[in-house]
């Protein structure tokens, strides 16, 4: 049957409920098993030896000791997962991030690994290897790694996208550049410009549970991973790709997911668990320490960002240009190209243009973090924005509403765009209490507008009914913010029947077809449309068994509220068949009743939000708290609200942290000086206020119901608008994320000092 | 490794004096847990106080107050005569960590943890507190700002552990307080700590005082000149203003992730008028 996914205005009665969620009562009980709640009989204890230098060459690793030490039982290096990547610079970039070749890459690199009995000589073993290292000079930062004169990183590095290109290697891996139109013309025909250089530092995701995981080789060539990701059909691939696995050999098992955020959508350890098994021939269990996790996995980028915006006294822009500068690590990345096409997706402008350089540096590899690369750039183009409109003498929120992009506007990044949500956003803040409610003394209130792309990808889903007459869909998501309960609301008004009735399981890469991972804010916007299309052939499939049991033709059946009804005149007055009176009925009627849906879902529809942010600043201290703070975003439909708005509030509150507190500090020998949750300072509740929401749906025409992703645009537009607060508040205007009381307080001396 | 939880303080300190000298007391155990954790901590023996006889009890004698060892941050928030008496030191107590640390921690814990930037140690020295140790030679009580003698490191020998921090009883017209600077609400470390103890003549002017800074020096580090400036004040503008430049001075901070120099000296002289105005206060001052 040919789905159709175009969305069609209907009366709705599950989706937009608020029912408990089906996984809530094992996660507060401690029964939900995580990464490393699984455990295998005979199973060994993993752990990794890491580089305590950021540069350095690995000149000889002696392991012989600790393979002599009484239990333990592997230990692997380079040598034991040999490069198979055919050339294919980003798989090897991932290979030799999981185990460091030749080179120690950063403070925290892999250099080798043991599997022991036990954690005591598992830890034993480490400190029994012995490697050599020739240290060498380092960078960490973004502008001095560009430098002429920086030490460079990786000779085989030439700039690509320039003209002509480079003779000699750098530290920059690509430049990029989009936009459209004449910026030099369109300055020059501005009234006002505002010219600015601003910087971010480095933060984590912080996922609360570490990387995670139990990896089996058997002897037979087959493979079992249970771990912790966002992808199990990815780290499927990536790590037959790396052990030289056929893919289907490797099976693997998501666990509940304690936080990713992007940063469980690469592979870490996995690798190296399996090539410890595949030597040890025993299950191993490896789980990163908290250390581990901020030394040598998923940060996000640090940035150098240059803004100018040229603007007419009336509010119109004329002209918007920036250039990015994004640390991806030691490899190559695409980070900068995202900061600089989602820069100023927000604004419809003549002439833009947006540049961005992808810098290498010895820091950990940089991976995807909720809407990757965007909130840095907002940062810069939402300070510059809000500076502008002052100095035009225009409020925040009219300057924005008078350039931004709308039905038809032809991006920044190139596409035109449809029906979108930044208007609405921004005329909802307009009208919002919060924006005319009164400042206290020292207080100060900023708002900023982000933009996220959001993507749909490959979605497998079986949707299976039982004899009972309750179902069960399959899905290849893995739920990271209550998509089954999301998932179980659309499966249960598509088909007509109670919630209760339904329940969703995240299958295993043997039991689905593939999926993508749930990153691009899909999970709930691909997983519901193959949901519904498989809800829909079931739907076909149960007419045609009601068809078989009354004895007429299918075409007389219709489908509605959760019931076969047979329609025209010498049929109506048979009851209507429920899903449980056609279920009990299968065997007799051709076997289970069953709904299968493989797609690709396109059409996942640009993501907006606006967002107000109230600050309190002590004058003395540079202490900061957030007072008031809401965040306004379109959904399309808000299928379940509650999670809807604990996506807002969580991106909100992850931009508030990065925004205020979160940052990598590195010490002069490059070495990461805060791997914790002591010194990396996320917020904890008592620095928040509540986090006000409002959900705007402006249906996406792409979605049955209208449903867009909201996953990741909350974390856009906080680092603009708390820093747009606080430079209210004090009157000084803050250029370095994050606004921590020491640049609060150098910033305001400095201005004292004149 | 091996843990033991002796009923009696002298059977403590024999196992601690025969060890291998990779042995540690475990009161609360907020530091140690945390570091026993970690790839580089190495205990052959770990000694819970819990268990012994008087350790977690609060004593009032006429002298003032007996705090056992393993006395939770969350007891002294409860005992209502010390709360009256040293607010201060009390408020300092229960800024360590979270509720939930604070229902385990212990003052005497965070005193041979000696961290620089330990919470209550400013408030106890600036308290005149002290505290008994035992050990195989005996008992000796000395001032609790002579337990830390550098980061991580105190004066007490093989086999010794505080048995109980001794705090006087406060004289008529006394009051204390003490500030920190953390970037978050809770759950962090002090990058700047100021504790200040005075009392009040009968006129209402200042007769004596203590101004204590932490987390600004490798050990906390007593003010005289911001003490000398309160002396025979009723804190003026100008007296505040003294001892903000005195604690100022008298900071000696190092740039490092919890802040810079700049900052921790600048906020050292805030916190430590701030802390001072709220100590006089307390003493039933009027300005």
């Amino acid at each position: 049957m040919t789905f159709d996914p175009s969305y069609k205005e209907q009366g709705l009665k599950s989706v937009g409920t608020r029912p408990l969620r089906p996984d809530g009562v094992d996660k507060v009980t401690g029964r939900a098993r995580y990464g490393a709640d699984f455990n295998m009989p005979g199973q060994l204890v993993g752990r990794v030896l890491r580089s305590p230098h950021a540069h350095a060459r690995i000149v000889r690793i002696d392991t012989s000791q600790a393979e002599a030490l009484k239990g333990v039982k592997a230990v692997v290096t380079a040598a034991d997962l040999p490069d198979q990547s055919n050339g294919d610079a980003a798989t090897f970039a991932v290979l030799d991030n999981c185990m460091a070749r030749k080179k120690a890459m950063y403070d925290g690199h892999a250099v080798a690994a043991v599997a022991a009995i036990d954690a005591s000589v598992a830890k034993a073993a480490l400190k029994l290897i012995v490697v050599e290292y020739e240290v060498l000079p380092h960078v960490v930062d973004v502008d001095v790694a560009m430098a002429a004169d920086a030490p460079v990183l990786d000779e085989t590095v030439f700039t690509t996208g320039v003209e002509p290109a480079p003779k000699t290697p750098s530290n920059v891996a690509n430049r990029s550049e989009f936009g459209h139109g004449d910026v030099e013309a369109g300055f020059a025909k501005a009234d006002m410009i505002v010219e600015r250089n601003y910087k971010t530092e480095q933060t984590h995701q912080g996922y609360i549970e570490p990387h995670a995981c139990v990896a089996n080789c058997n002897s037979d060539g087959t493979a079992d991973l249970w771990v912790c990701t966002q992808g199990p059909f990815v780290y499927r691939q990536v790590c037959a790709d790396l052990l030289g696995l056929d893919v289907s050999k490797l099976r693997v098992t998501s666990s509940e997911i304690g936080g990713g955020f992007g940063g469980k959508t690469h592979v870490w350890a996995e690798p190296v668990a399996l090539a410890l098994s595949r030597k040890a021939g025993r299950p191993v269990k490896l789980v990163m320490t908290r250390e581990e996790v901020f030394r040598a996995s998923g940060p996000t980028s640090a940035t150098s960002i240059d803004v100018k915006i040229g603007a007419k006294k009336d509010g119109t822009i004329t002209a918007a240009e920036a250039t990015l500068r994004y640390t991806s690590g030691p490899y190559a990345g695409m980070w900068a190209e995202l900061g600089a096409m989602t820069s100023f997706a927000c604004y419809d402008l003549e002439n833009v243009k947006t540049v961005g350089w992808e810098v290498v540096v010895n820091r950990p590899k940089v991976a995807a973090y909720r809407a990757p690369s965007a909130p840095m750039a907002a940062f810069a183009i939402e300070s510059a924005v809000d500076e502008l409109a002052h100095k035009i003498g225009m409020d925040a929120v009219d300057f924005r509403i008078k350039n931004a992009a709308s039905d038809g506007s032809k991006s920044s990044y190139g596409p035109v765009y449809g029906p979108i949500g930044i208007g609405p956003t921004l005329e909802a803040a307009k009208s919002h209490p919060h924006m005319s409610a009164p400042l206290g003394e020292n207080q100060g209130r900023g708002m900023a507008c982000g933009f996220w792309f959001n993507f749909g990808g490959q979605t497998c889903v079986d949707l299976n009914i039982g004899a009972d007459g309750t179902v069960t869909i399959a899905v290849g998501t893995v739920d990271v913010g209550g998509s089954r309960a999301s998932l179980s609301l659309i499966t249960a008004e598509e088909l007509g029947i109670p919630y209760e009735n339904v329940k969703a399981i995240v299958a295993d890469t043997s039991s689905l077809g593939y999926n993508d991972m749930t990153d691009g804010s899909r999970g709930t916007f691909s997983s519901s449309m193959a949901a519904i299309s498989a809800a829909r052939n079931a739907i076909q499939v149960m007419r045609e068994r009601a068809a078989t049991m009354w004895d007429i033709s299918v075409d007389d059946i219709i489908w509605e509220d959760g019931h076969a009804k047979a329609v025209g005149a010498t049929h109506d007055n048979l009851a209507p068949l429920s899903v449980a009176d056609i279920a009990a009925e299968a065997g007799n009627t051709g076997g289970p009743i069953a709904g299968h849906s493989e797609l690709v879902a396109d059409g996942a529809g640009v993501s907006f939000g606006t967002h107000i942010c109230d600050v309190e600043v002590d004058p003395e201290t540079g202490s900061t708290r957030v007072v008031r703070y809401t965040v306004i975003q379109d959904a399309g439909k808000a299928v379940h609200p509650d999670y809807v708005e604990g996506q807002y509030q969580g991106g909100a509150v992850q931009g508030i942290g990065w925004a205020l507190n979160e940052e990598y500090v590195y010490g002069a020998d490059g070495r990461l000086q805060n791997p914790g949750f002591l010194d990396y300072r996320i917020p904890v509740c008592s620095d928040l206020p509540m986090i006000d929401t409002q959900i705007l749906e402006i249906p996406n025409p792409n979605h049955p119901y209208g449903v867009r992703g909201v996953g990741e645009t909350s974390i856009v537009p906080p680092l603009a608008a708390v820093a747009n607060a606080v430079s209210n508040a004090v009157d000084v205007r803050m250029f370095h994320i994050p606004v921590s009381p020491p640049r609060i307080l150098a910033a305001l001396n400095a201005q004292a000092k004149g | 490794m091996r843990y033991e939880s002796p009923a009696t303080i002298e059977n403590a300190v024999d196992l601690l004096a025969n060890s291998d000298g990779h042995a540690f007391v475990l009161a609360g155990g907020t530091d140690l847990l945390v570091r026993m954790k970690g790839d580089d901590f190495n205990a052959s023996l770990v000694v819970d106080i819990k268990s012994v006889d008087g350790m977690g009890q609060i004593e009032e004698t006429a002298d003032g107050f007996v705090i056992g060892a393993a006395v939770p941050c969350a007891a002294l928030s409860e005992h209502a005569a010390l709360v009256a008496a040293w607010p201060g030191v009390v408020e300092a107590a229960n800024l360590i960590g979270s509720t939930q640390v604070q229902s385990r921690c212990t003052m005497s814990g965070n005193l041979c943890n000696a961290s620089p930037a330990a919470d209550s140690v400013p408030a106890m020295v600036a308290a005149n507190a002290q505290a008994r140790i035992i050990g195989p030679d005996g008992r000796r009580t000395i001032d609790v700002a002579d337990v830390p003698t550098a980061p991580g490191q105190t004066s007490l020998a093989k086999g010794e552990i505080i048995e109980a921090i001794l705090l006087p009883k406060p004289g008529a017209r006394t009051g204390d307080a003490y500030l920190r600077f953390i970037p978050r609400t809770e759950m962090d470390i002090a990058v700047v700590g100021a504790a200040v103890n005075l009392t009040l003549d009968t006129d209402g002017t200042v007769q004596t005082a203590r101004v204590v800074l932490g987390a600004v020096a490798p050990s906390v580090v007593v003010v005289d000149a911001a003490a000398d400036a309160l002396l025979g004040s009723k804190l003026s503008e100008d007296t505040l203003k003294s001892v903000e430049v005195a604690c100022v001075a008298a900071s000696n901070p190092i740039d490092d992730k919890r802040g810079t120099v700049e900052f921790r000296n600048q906020v050292a002289g805030v916190l430590g008028r701030r802390a001072a105005a709220i100590a006089f206060e307390r003493a039933g001052g009027q300005s």
